[in-house]
């Protein structure tokens, strides 16, 4: 028998259904796993013990024939999701400690459906980042290594403690959240599928803001499928957010497998940018020819204000975030680093609280949303969205779902990339489209790069049609057969 | 008062807009689930997304929509079929998320006006610029502890619903008259208990100055002026204090100031300079609010007579226009003139009402709501009096026992006898009575001294109790003494 660790979560489902073991096993073995890769900091707070209680009660509703959808199946929740009665802390020193008296909808949902959360997944500070090396509780380390390097490499960011715990066998799937890319560049960087859902399709009641606009819950999983048993679970409308969406939640897992004959592909121009790494390029031409190999129809399609799409998303996000994160002053809850008086207060508590890039974001937001600036930046960024929106809709006269590639490198070592902030933003570029327009997006891991580490192509779909993206992935995933396992388990 | 100000170099002219919050009467908060009532235990009304905790979204109160609406179409306002929240950023303790939820470039309510009611029982029309609706932040206590200030939050998320009028108002009498009138609107609407003692109405008060005909002055904005009396001292004082310094040669600068009710003058919190940038950008927690056509529709057919409707009304039953306005001017008013007239005479129920029972209670420092005398207790004196069971002299007696006993009026009059005798052989019998006891009066009278008329009625109605109908007395003695 494949070692419990391994399985996805469909076969586990089954395993459990038919008694092959129990969940108490299986969260058992994961977290054997979690303890041998401790060093890999995937998770801020470890929830072991409730997880054990939780893979009992699982075992009793097993026994009784009484199983949740998704019952006994151990995940990784990204520390974005408030959690009540467990520590949420957004990876900042300003929530150390924080314990919600409240749960998020998506971890709720999940946890209704029988999932078992083995601890809060480490990530970029406030979900800021594409390397996971701003929490303020350590770097997270990817599980895979360059041939002949022995440097620690970035999982991506910011949901890189969700995406490396999938990859190292620790969890058999995460939560995410993906407002820029967070969750399709690291599942890229970390060789596993994820998919950003339609904005809407998910609840952000509970998940800490960074950029309400952007912002949006997904999942990672090793397989395509898992992810859609995930999703499903997740999505839906909820009263509580305003800017949820109320259309069904159809059976994802349904989709996977559905033939893609006849499907039209679009694959856009000016994803072809300069600097963009080689084998990426030649991968991108190879999941091209696997589309097509399996019946899809391929069309060259434009959206030509691609290349304004970086510059708006680092107007709009940081403003959204300078406002989203005024509540974190000392006053209520979480840090306060006391002054002499109320504005020293509130100094001290902020530049104690947040770190570097959080900082650097609250700045720039600041100044885009100020008099004086506020039409040049601001108004100016909500503009060129709008016309980045109308290209995803143009191109959707043409084709179903585009096929680009999801980052511009494969994963790289810790402090490679962090002399420029700009570099490190670039990360993005393929991903951020997308988020602009709310459109969902998928990460599909499809081969290896000369030195051994995964590369992915994204897929993206139109609003609320992920069951298309479900479809082509899984019909990607088939013709890719990934199948390379991370250094850390190989050896 | 007047909005004219004679400084030394001449006259100066008063130019005032208001801008009026109201909150909305409403079960709960603006975007949370957290009652919005008053007089609460400190932070006993406070959900996680009143104080602001992480992931927690607003999600827009219905019933403040419709309000809002209501309020609009009371004001007679353009209703914006698409509106915008905006976030208005500042850092402040009892600002839990760091910005107030408001409405900024796109408000729910657009251009409107309404009628003021003045003294001299003129009319004036005046400009609504817009209404929109806010959240409300927190309160912050100084008072409870040497060091440290308090924060209590229930009043966070509270709905607001900001009233600005155009600067339309030129004395501080129109000023008040102009709080009094949206006051009793939102009251009539029942979406604004507008009680400005507990705070639920407030008043910031723009006040500018300038010769007659020139273009407006720079401006000072007076912060939470919160009594009518206060918005008429507050205008005055600051309108004074501006003609004072122009005249000394100085300029105004446009501020935020804070009205002090003790000393009655305003004092500057805030110049120009130090305002925040608010930074405002549409909240995207919350998506554009679109109302469909129907919907106001729907709100239009369940709004009451207005004020000024009913005050027309009241004219054409034939009470005088000061009577009228006296009347609408708290809906409360109205609705006790018309159950106490329901049936009278309404003018009969008017004087009643205003002259007896309004005086009654401004002396005894009651509200209308705590009258010992209901409105069917009046009107049933009322028609006592018209129907000749008793005198309006008697009447009065019957009303300060009303007042007293709380009791009805036809029972007083039965108990105490107080029937008004309107038996032509009872009145004739006692008129004959007092002639024949002062026969030397009456040969007196005849020989011309009209003016002891009166001394006759006078002996009569002393021996009756004064229970005789006065109008058959005088006939019956004018006849007699004819004889």
């Amino acid at each position: 028998m494949t070692k419990l660790t391994h399985l996805t979560i469909k076969a586990a489902l089954e395993g459990l259904k038919k008694k092959e073991f129990t969940a108490s096993e299986l969260v058992g073995a994961h977290i054997a796993a979690s303890e041998s890769a401790r060093h890999l900091n995937c998770y801020i707070t470890e929830t072991f013990d409730s997880a054990r209680a939780q893979a009992k009660e699982a075992d009793a509703r097993y026994a009784a024939g009484k199983a949740l959808p998704l019952d006994g199946i151990p995940i990784a929740m990204k520390d974005l999701f408030c959690t009540e009665g467990v520590q949420t802390t957004a990876a900042s020193n300003i929530l150390r400690g924080f314990v919600p008296p409240y749960e998020s909808t998506v971890s709720g949902k999940m946890k209704a459906d029988g999932l078992i959360s083995m601890g809060k997944a480490n990530l970029d500070e406030f979900a800021m980042g594409s390397s996971n090396t701003t929490s303020a509780f350590g770097n997270v380390i990817n599980p895979w290594k360059r041939k002949g390097d022995n440097r620690d490499l970035v999982p991506g960011g910011s949901s890189g403690g969700s995406a490396a715990a999938v990859a190292a066998r620790i969890a058999m799937g995460a939560t995410g959240t993906d407002t820029g890319g967070s969750i399709r560049q690291p599942a890229a960087f970390c060789g596993i599928a994820g998919i950003k859902p339609t904005y809407g399709r998910c609840s952000r009641f509970g998940v800490v803001a960074f950029a309400s606009s952007l912002d949006q819950p997904g999942s990672f999983a090793r397989t395509v499928e898992d992810n859609a048993l995930l999703l499903r679970s997740m999505a839906g409308y909820d009263p509580k957010d305003s800017t949820s969406v109320n259309v069904p939640v159809p059976d994802y897992a349904a989709a996977c497998g559905g033939s893609i004959k006849g499907l039209r592909v679009g694959v856009p121009k000016e994803y072809r940018v300069e600097g963009t790494n080689a084998e990426i390029l030649a991968l991108w031409d190879k999941g091209v020819e696997m589309l097509k190999d399996a019946g899809a129809e391929i069309v060259e399609v434009s959206l030509p204000h691609t290349k304004y799409a970086l510059e708006t998303y680092y107007v709009i996000a940081p403003a959204e975030c300078s406002s989203n994160l005024a509540r974190y002053d000392g006053v209520r809850f979480g840090q306060r680093s006391a002054g002499e008086n109320l504005i020293e207060t509130y100094e001290n508590t902020r530049a104690e609280g947040f770190g570097r890039e959080v900082k650097r974001r609250i700045l720039i937001g600041t100044y885009v949303l100020s008099a004086g600036y506020y039409d040049a930046y601001y108004n100016q960024a909500r503009r060129v969205r709008k016309l980045i929106w109308q290209d995803f809709i143009d191109a959707y006269q043409k084709c179903d779902v585009l096929l680009t590639p999801t980052a511009p490198t494969p994963a790289f070592a810790i402090g490679e990339n962090t002399q420029d902030p700009v570099t490190m933003y670039l990360n993005d570029i393929f991903t951020i489209p997308a988020s602009m327009a709310g459109m969902p997006g998928m990460g599909v891991p499809v081969g290896l790069s000369a030195d051994g580490l995964p590369l992915g192509l994204q897929l993206i779909g139109k609003p609320f049609e992920e069951e298309t993206l479900f479809k082509a992935g899984h019909a990607l995933e088939l013709a890719a057969k990934f199948d390379a396992l991370p250094q850390l388990l190989a050896a | 008062m007047s909005g004219i100000i004679k400084g030394a170099t001449g006259d100066w002219e008063m130019v005032i807009g208001l801008e009026i919050h109201a909150q909305v009467l409403s079960e709960t908060k603006l975007f949370s689930g957290a009652s919005a009532a008053f007089g609460a235990a400190p932070n006993a009304q406070v959900s996680p997304v009143d104080a602001g905790m992480p992931g927690m979204l607003p999600v827009i109160n219905s019933v403040c929509v419709e309000k809002a609406v209501r309020t609009g179409l009371g004001l007679n306002s353009v209703i914006n079929l698409e509106s915008v929240f905006e976030r208005k950023n500042y850092f402040y303790p009892d600002l839990p998320q760091g910005y107030q939820i408001s409405q900024y470039e796109k408000p729910i309510v657009g251009n409107g006006e309404i009628e003021i009611d003045l003294p001299d029982g003129t009319v004036k029309t005046i400009g609504i610029e817009r209404l929109h609706l806010e959240q409300d932040a927190g309160k912050s206590l100084h008072d409870q502890h040497p060091q440290k200030s308090f924060v209590d939050l229930n009043r966070s998320g509270n709905p607001l619903m900001e009233i600005v009028s155009k600067p339309d108002l030129r004395t501080p009498e129109e000023a008040a008259a102009y709080v009094t009138k949206v006051r009793a609107i939102v009251r009539y609407l029942d979406t604004c208990d507008g009680n400005m003692d507990e705070g639920s109405m407030r008043c910031d008060v723009n006040v500018s100055v300038r010769r007659a005909g020139a273009p407006f002055g720079t401006r000072c904005e007076i912060k939470n002026v919160n009594s009518v009396r206060f918005v008429q001292m507050a205008v005055e004082s600051e309108a004074r204090r501006q003609v004072d310094v122009i005249e000394a040669g100085g300029t105004i600068v446009q501020e935020t100031r804070l009205f002090d009710p003790k000393t009655g003058t305003t004092r500057s919190m805030r110049s120009k300079e130090d305002a925040h940038d608010y930074r405002y950008f549409p909240d995207p927690d919350l998506l554009p609010l679109t109302l469909e056509p129907d919907f106001i529709e729907a709100i239009k057919k369940t709004l009451p007579e207005l004020p000024d409707a009913k005050k027309k009304r009241f004219i054409a039953m034939g009470l005088s226009p000061y009577d009228a306005s006296v009347l609408t001017s708290e809906r409360e008013r109205a609705e006790f003139f018309e159950k106490a007239a329901n049936g009278n005479d309404p003018k009969l129920a008017a004087n009643w009402l205003t002259n007896e029972l309004l005086g009654a209670l401004n002396k005894a420092e009651k509200d209308l709501s705590d009258s010992p005398v209901r409105a069917e207790q009046l009107g049933g004196l009322v028609a006592l009096i018209a129907d000749n069971t008793i005198s309006g002299k008697i009447a009065k007696e019957v009303f300060a026992e009303m007042w007293e006993s709380g009791k009805d009026a036809a029972a007083i009059v039965e108990e105490k006898g107080l029937k008004q005798v309107t038996d032509t052989g009872a009145i004739e019998k006692l008129v004959d009575e007092v002639l024949a006891e002062n026969a030397d009066k009456v040969a007196e009278y005849r020989s011309g001294k009209d003016k002891l008329f009166g001394f006759f009625v006078g002996q009569i109605m002393k021996k009756s109790g004064g229970k005789m109908n006065p109008a058959m007395v005088n006939d019956l003695l004018t006849s007699k003494l004819k004889g």
